[in-house]
């Protein structure tokens, strides 16, 4: 369980990128946090594993506060995966940038082998064990990112724009795994500007503009009220937009997936054709 | 930090940012040659004061205090072991002497902070290299240094993601003696120089597809025109010159314990 | 005649031992509104640098076929003289923005090319204007948004007056607002100066509605090239796994169930419209 409790952080330059945040997320809940660039939503998701210390208010993970633990201990707990995959491959081989960080938490040998054949298979990468990251593609080159964290097995997951970049296989693929994760009852954290695969997945959507939360709740209810992602410089999804200029014939206006809005219009266009005959 | 946070410019329009980065830059020079030229107190406090007026007609006080304060550290650095070192050479009789020799010293170098952050606070980098570039300095070799000035800050925040990126990966730096502490950079060291690899090539690409090269009489946006204000600063410059190198000759400089004799009676 | 003509073209990196594309034979008219789009390494920045000469002057490699764009031949023309015809907009605005004032960024092409002061000050403040970015002119680009970044970027070419402009993902790191007015910027360039755009992008469901020709790759090559609606209706782009807007998606499975609406939406607004008229009858 992560709980902030009205957060502030000012960086050194001055900028006040977190402006009080209170919130609460629960064990094995998918969250999405979505906002206008520079609102905070990495500053937010960087005090979770203690990469950032709130200036003032605080953040306790599984009841410990961030303040009191170190990076690497919360570590263990919540597995981070930066937006860009560069910014942390550095081994020779695939096989060695996964067991990286399993040696830093003092895995024993036996345990890491075991762990790094678990990641690979988990995302598809065996074939590349003994690959140099280097030499893979951008979207491989995301999935031995996200494998090296996974690899520990982290209770709670934190990805940082996933989607960038990604084709809508990979894409697909990604949701597939996050539900495997929540299957498992790991909590999944996303920050993301990827409107439709959030309307895909229908997470819980925290909203985030200027430093504070301004929306919280499901994704079928937040990402269909106009006004409320006006202030975080988010456009609803095609389905929930159509379904918002409907709302004359007396269709419920929070719909965001494909079938049950072909659903719904089916059962319409139906109906009427009866009343016709 | 904070002294190179005093050097950064900002845009702001005054008298003294509109002057010419070359005069400006004789006159730093020419400051440097003159403080260099006295070891006494007073034409040191001379210098520094005359410089004040230039802060605040270019409104940049604020900054300008802050690199102040930053070079306060490496000041009192300075003024230490120049009192030391003295005081060991010449024992405890002389001791106001000395005094006043290591607050001279010190002050040269707040003199020659102060006239460097006047220039780098009031002139753009990119005025600094269109005035290299007149003074027939190699266009590729301006335009280089425009370009770090620009990517220094981006690979600054660069290395600090690639630093969290590992940490939150369970890398620990102060951990195990000196040989595994240098091991220990070396995660953040390969992906900053591969990301700095891949961006310089990003930046090649990017400007071949602007017609890099494509002629060698390259224009400019801007123009370097000496007006009324650079010729006012160069003559003042010039006459100031003038004046310390005839007074370090010809005028014998008073201590300031010899000026105010209460000090020295003590 | 066509503004982009290619035949055959096929091309391998510097030591790589596959192609990256491979027989791409492709017409692109003045005017058009281009979108590329195909799975991750399927080759479309590759075919892009191919348009103004990154490859095969600045990547070396091995380049077969033949390329022309407005009229020119790309093998025998150097970037630079390319470059006044083709501009490139990249994914990173941080990494094609090198000067420390917007002003002198846009300005920077046109440096490059000799031009007078007067005419270079003249088509800056042009350039600033139609992106909206005027007063944004005496800043420090990386101090700015990434929004107004990448319009610095779009600005710093359109200020070369090219008669084409192609956009490599020029929005990844932006929020859908400031997608969608980078979009809207482009359609805009398109529509009102006729410049031929070729936009690359994985998100069809924000760009779709925008062009008038949809070229899909996969594995370097060209799959399917022709009009928006007969395009993402097709069964192969299904298969290809490209995200085949979410209306569409919607209209597919009307038309399964024997709702047929006989016009294949793009956007919000067409399906709305169209289901509207449905209704009303
Ligand atoms: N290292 C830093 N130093 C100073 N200011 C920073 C730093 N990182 C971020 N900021 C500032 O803090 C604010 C919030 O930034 P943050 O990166 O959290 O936004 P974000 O919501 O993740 O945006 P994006 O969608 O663009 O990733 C912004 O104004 C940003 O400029
Ligand atoms: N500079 C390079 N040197 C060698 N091979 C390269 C280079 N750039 C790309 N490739 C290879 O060429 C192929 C096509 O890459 P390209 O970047 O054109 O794909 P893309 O369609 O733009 O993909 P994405 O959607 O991920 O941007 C890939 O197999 C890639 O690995
Ligand atoms: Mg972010
Ligand atoms: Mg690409």
């Amino acid at each position: 369980m992560i709980e902030v409790k009205n957060v502030h952080f000012t960086y050194p330059s001055g900028v006040e990128a977190l402006q009080g945040v209170s919130l609460k997320i629960r064990n094995g809940e998918f969250v999405a946090i979505m906002g206008q660039n520079g609102a905070g939503k990495t500053t937010l998701v960087k005090h979770f594993n203690g990469l950032l210390k709130p200036s003032k208010g605080n953040v306790l993970v599984d009841g410990m506060d961030t303040r009191d633990v170190s990076v690497a201990t919360l570590a263990r707990k919540v597995g981070f995966v930066f937006q860009n995959p560069d910014h942390q491959l550095f081994s020779e081989t695939v096989e060695e940038e996964i067991a990286f960080a399993l040696r830093n938490f003092g895995f024993k040998e036996n345990v890491i082998k075991r762990r790094v054949t678990w990641a690979l298979n988990l995302l598809g990468l065996t074939q590349y064990r003994k690959t140099s990251p280097f030499m893979l593609s951008g979207g491989e080159r995301k999935r031995v990112a996200l494998a090296s964290v996974l690899a520990w097995n982290p209770k709670i997951l934190i990805l940082d724009e996933p989607t960038i970049g990604q084709d809508y296989g990979q894409k697909e693929k990604l949701r597939q795994f996050i539900l495997q994760m929540k299957a498992q009852k790991k909590t999944v954290v996303i920050v993301t500007h990827d409107v439709e695969f959030v309307a895909e997945c229908n997470p819980r959507v925290v909203l985030m503009s200027n430093g504070k939360i301004v929306a919280d709740g499901e994704a079928r209810k937040i990402l269909t009220s106009p006004e409320i992602l006006e202030k975080a410089a988010i456009i609803p999804p095609e389905i929930s937009r159509v379904f918002l200029e409907l709302s004359e014939f007396g269709f419920p206006t929070n719909v965001i997936d494909v079938y049950e809005a072909g659903e719904i219009i089916l059962d319409f266009w139906e109906a009427k054709n009866r009343e016709h005959v | 930090m904070s002294m190179f946070e005093g050097l950064k410019f900002r845009k702001v329009s005054s008298p003294i940012h509109d002057l010419d980065p070359r005069v400006k830059f004789f006159y730093v020079i020419a400051m440097f040659a003159v403080a260099v030229m006295y070891m006494e107190l007073l034409p040191l406090i001379v210098l520094f004061l005359i410089q004040v007026p230039l802060v605040t007609m270019a409104k940049v006080t604020k900054q300008w205090i802050k690199s102040m304060r930053g070079a306060a550290f490496f000041a009192s650095i300075i003024f230490f072991t120049n009192f030391i070192f003295s005081y060991l050479y010449q024992g405890q009789q002389a001791l106001p002497s000395i005094l006043e020799y290591s607050m001279a010293m010190t002050l040269r170098f707040i003199v020659l902070v102060e006239s460097f952050s006047i220039f780098f606070l009031t002139t753009s980098p990119d005025h600094l290299g269109l005035a290299l570039e007149k003074s027939h300095v190699p266009y590729e070799f301006c335009f280089a240094f425009t370009t770090a000035v620009r990517f220094v800050p981006v690979l600054a925040e660069e290395a600090q993601t690639i630093m969290d990126a590992q940490k939150a990966r369970g890398l620990e730096l102060e951990k195990g003696n000196i040989l595994k502490r240098v091991r220990n950079y070396i995660p953040i060291l390969i992906p900053l120089i591969v990301n700095a690899i891949r961006r310089s090539l990003e930046l090649a690409e990017a400007m071949e597809s602007r017609a890099w090269g494509a002629t060698k009489n390259r224009t400019n946006l801007y123009e370097l025109k000496l007006r009324r204000g650079d010729y006012i600063l160069a003559l003042l410059t010039v006459v100031m010159l003038v004046l310390a190198v005839y007074a370090r000759w010809h005028i014998p400089i008073p201590r300031i314990m010899e000026i105010f004799p209460w000090k020295a009676s003590r | 005649m066509a503004i982009i003509e290619t035949e055959k073209l096929t091309y391998t990196y510097p030591g790589a031992e596959k192609t990256s594309i491979e027989n791409i034979s492709i017409k692109i008219e003045e005017g058009e509104f281009v979108l590329l789009t195909g799975p991750s390494g399927c080759g479309k920045t590759t075919l892009c640098r191919c348009f103004n000469g990154l490859i095969p002057h600045f990547y070396e490699g091995k380049l077969e076929g033949k390329i022309q764009v407005v009229g020119l031949d790309v093998v025998k023309h150097p970037i630079h003289e390319l470059a006044k015809h083709v501009g490139l907009v990249f994914q990173n605005p941080e990494n094609q923005l090198f000067a420390l004032s917007v002003e002198k960024d846009v300005a920077f092409g046109l440096e490059n090319l000799g031009i007078p002061r007067k005419e270079i000050r003249q088509r800056v403040d042009w350039a600033l204007k139609t992106t909206d970015i005027y007063h944004l002119r005496e800043r420090p680009p990386y101090e700015l948004s990434g929004g107004q970044q990448q319009r610095v970027a779009i600005a710093s070419v359109l200020a070369m007056q090219p008669e084409v402009m192609v956009l490599d993902e020029p929005t990844s790191f932006l929020d859908p607002l400031g997608a969608k007015r980078i979009f809207e910027d482009i359609h805009k360039l398109n529509k009102e100066l006729g410049i031929t755009i070729i936009l690359v992008e994985h998100r069809l469901d924000l760009t779709a509605k925008y062009a008038n020709r949809i070229i899909i790759m996969d594995n370097g090559k060209v799959i399917l090239n022709g009009k928006p609606r007969e395009i993402l209706d097709s069964e192969k782009a299904r298969l290809i796994g490209i995200g085949i807007p979410k209306v569409t998606r919607l209209y597919q499975f009307l038309n399964g169930k024997g709702m047929r609406l006989n016009y294949v939406p793009l956007s919000s607004e067409e399906m709305a419209k169209k289901l509207k008229e449905v209704f009303k009858q």
